[in-house]
């Protein structure tokens, strides 16, 4: 446990030294107080950030890991000639990138909301659900960013890898979800939309902060159904669990390449 | 003197008004109305003549029976001689004044067949502890004040109520609680009421089927419904087959199903009314001629919950309201003829939903404000009229600064039509993919309707 607290706490320096966290968390900070600036409203501000979170946490956590894990590999060789277990080695290497982004992302976006303030206390755990879903996803793409870094050793076709991963999951999957709604529209397809989003990362998200905005409301039918299995407990569990699978596979298949690879 | 006699004097300046109204006409020396004015001058002084004749014999009859029809004024009190508005009612005479005492009156079933007026001094309260409904009111020119009424029957049998007016005129019901009742006020078959200054509240039921309406009118002409406050009933106010109403200044919220509710119920104004907060909105049908000014519907939130649903409406204005935070806030269906000026829709999930079985349909100078879809509607085909409107959304540019910008807006979003037809989609809603298309769908419309457009959108919004 020492060993992978001393990791992070020197990963921490090096990232804060590489200023690009600093740039990230100056960078959602202006973009949150800009919001405050020009709308005034505190619902407004959150009605926009889901755009923020859903968009941008997860192409700048996957494109700057698979950048820091490519360009802190001569740190990490350095690192895997000392006497350090390669697991240990690999959860501190996680962790001081995760930690330092989803960091950035609540100082940035919780300062300028600590400073304003909410409009109604229905707000709190509408702003609660952003900051953690926005962990989450930082988290995920991180694993992924991981992941993609360490089964590829070219570091252009890593980037590519990882963009297309992002493109796919913001982009493409939802097209194909369209399309798939388009051509099956005569058979009841609530529940089976219900599995689909399930498996997609940011469309889980999305979905969890549509239905505590309220939204849900506009959506009829379809919405009653979201609402009504996202709303019970077996929902929350199930897609935190699914969040949390979107963790844990990759970084485990990444751990277990860490710990195999012969650098 | 007489009450009735005063009304008798009354009646006869009403109906020397009506001469003098015809009198006035017959003025205007118009060559073509001459001969008309004749035949009806010669038919107004027989019936003058009849009247004259009425009213001696009215008048006879009153001093016949003077020493009884005195007014008088009977005192309902706990502590005195009368303790029971029953009571009170088989001693009291026509025009008498029934004034109930401050105290709690257990009494219910209690029927008015004479024309009084009864009111309350210090809000006393009559309790029907939930065995049968209260007032039942079978005689003209009946009044009710000060009173707190509560705690009627409920029973799928009977509608039970507060009040119910049965085939009666000319009714004041004023400033009264009416609260805890299955209906509040319930008038069958009556003409020129008045509802005024009361606060109705029903019992919070969980279900519709077990709460009745706040104001319910049947087959009524001539209703005037002012400045009273309903919330927790089923629909606040429900009319059906009643014409010529007015209902203003009301503040109708948090009912289970509409704040307002009206079938059949021609030429009626809706002015300055609050509807907030009621489970399915407000919803009207099947009626001509409305005419909604002033009102505000807000907050009217849930899939099946609309701030004004039209069904089966037509040759109706609806002007200068306010429509925040619904989620659809106007829905049109199967309405014809209908002008739309200078209301407001602001934070609304859908500010208008048209089904193409809506024709002629006119929406000018409204405000189209942050809402999350402006204009959805199943068809290709446009048969709805947008012009000189306010959109927020709108990105056009105006040149010549006339105020009107140079490029149509085209309410319908791609997405909004997407799930017009593809329901399960709505679950892509702000996802980025989807907003790709709508940049997409703007520079080349396919499959929103391509005439639906407002051709001279405002660049400031009107007010």
């Amino acid at each position: 446990m020492n060993t992978i607290l001393k990791i992070i706490k020197y990963e921490l320096r090096d990232v804060i030294r590489s200023k690009w966290i600093l740039i990230y968390f100056a960078f959602l900070f202006m973009i949150t107080e800009g919001m405050f600036q020009f709308s005034g409203s505190s619902s407004k501000v959150l009605l926009s950030m889901i755009n923020i979170v859903l968009i941008l946490i997860p192409i700048i956590t996957i494109s700057y890991g698979i950048i820091y894990m490519y360009s802190s590999r001569e740190f990490t060789e350095m690192l895997l000639a000392q006497p350090i277990n390669r697991k240990t080695l690999f959860t501190g290497l996680y962790s001081g990138l995760a930690l330092p982004l989803s960091i950035a992302y609540i100082v940035g976006i919780g300062i300028p909301f600590i400073f304003h303030g909410v409009e109604e206390n229905t707000q709190i755990p509408i702003l609660s659900i952003l900051l953690l879903s926005g962990i989450a996803l930082t988290f995920v793409f991180t694993s992924l960013a991981v992941l993609i870094s360490l089964s590829s050793d070219d570091k252009v076709k890593g980037l590519g890898i990882g963009i297309f991963v992002w493109l796919f999951m913001a982009v493409v999957y939802d097209g194909a979800l369209l399309f798939g709604s388009y051509l099956l529209s005569e058979y009841p397809l609530e529940k089976p939309m219900v599995g689909m989003t399930m498996l997609n990362p940011i469309d889980l998200a999305r979905v969890l902060l549509m239905l505590k905005f309220d939204i849900s409301a506009l959506m009829g039918y379809t919405g009653a159904i979201f609402k009504k299995f996202f709303g019970s407990p077996i929902g929350m569990l199930f897609s935190t669990a699914m969040l949390l699978l979107w963790i844990i596979v990759p970084y485990q298949i990444a751990k277990r390449i860490f710990v195999r690879k012969d650098f | 003197m007489g009450r009735s006699k005063i009304i008798g004097k009354k009646k006869l300046v009403r109906k020397i008004d009506i001469f003098d109204f015809s009198s006035e006409r017959s003025e205007e020396s118009n060559s073509i109305f001459k001969s008309f004015d004749y035949v009806q001058k010669t038919q107004n002084e027989n019936k003058m003549k009849t009247f004259i004749k009425i009213y001696f014999l009215f008048l006879f009859i009153i001093t016949f029976r003077q020493a009884k029809l005195e007014a008088k004024e009977i005192i309902i009190d706990k502590s005195g001689k009368i303790t029971s508005i029953k009571q009170a009612l088989r001693m009291c005479q026509d025009g008498d004044r029934l004034l109930i005492k401050k105290g709690y009156y257990k009494e219910y079933d209690i029927e008015i067949n004479k024309r009084v007026q009864i009111t309350g001094e210090g809000m006393p309260v009559v309790d029907a502890e939930f065995k049968s409904g209260l007032f039942h009111i079978k005689a003209d020119e009946v009044r009710i004040e000060g009173l707190i009424i509560k705690n009627s029957g409920m029973s799928f049998v009977t509608e039970y109520a507060g009040i119910k007016i049965d085939s009666a005129n000319n009714c004041v019901i004023r400033g009264n609680k009416i609260l805890y009742n299955y209906f509040a006020i319930y008038i069958a078959y009556g003409s020129d009421c008045m509802i005024e200054n009361n606060i109705i509240s029903g019992r919070k039921s969980k279900s519709e089927t077990t709460s009745g309406n706040g104001i319910h009118l049947w087959y009524c002409k001539n209703i005037t419904i002012v400045n009273n406050k309903i919330s927790n009933q089923r629909d606040g106010i429900y009319l059906e087959f009643s014409e010529n109403s007015t209902i203003e200044d009301n503040i109708s919220e948090d009912n289970l199903r509409y704040g307002l509710h009206f079938m059949f119920s021609h030429r009626c104004v809706y002015k300055g009314n609050t509807f907030r907060r009621n489970v399915g909105g407000v919803a009207v049908m099947y009626t001509k001629h409305v005419h909604m000014y002033n009102n505000k519907f807000e907050n009217n939130w849930g899939p099946a919950s609309y701030g004004l649903l039209l069904k089966d409406i037509t040759d109706s204005e609806i002007k200068n309201n306010l429509f925040h935070e619904n989620s659809s806030a106007i829905y049109l269906e199967n309405s014809a003829r209908l002008k739309i000026d200078d209301n407001n829709f602001i934070d609304n999930g859908w500010a208008v939903k048209i089904k193409s079985n809506s024709m002629d349909n006119e929406f000018t100078k409204n405000n189209f404000v942050d809402n999350t879809f402006d204009v959805a509607t199943g068809s290709i085909k446009n048969h709805v009229i947008f012009n000189k409107n306010f959109w927020s959304k709108y990105t056009g540019y105006d040149l010549n600064h006339d105020g009107i910008g140079d490029v149509p807006y085209k309410p319908v979003g791609l997405f909004s039509a997407i799930i017009e037809n593809n329901s399960p989609a709505m679950m892509l809603l702000r996802s980025l993919f989807i907003q790709i298309l709508e940049v997409a769908e703007k520079v080349v419309p396919t499959i929103t309707p391509v005439d639906l457009e407002d051709a001279q959108p405002l660049i400031k919004s009107v007010r």
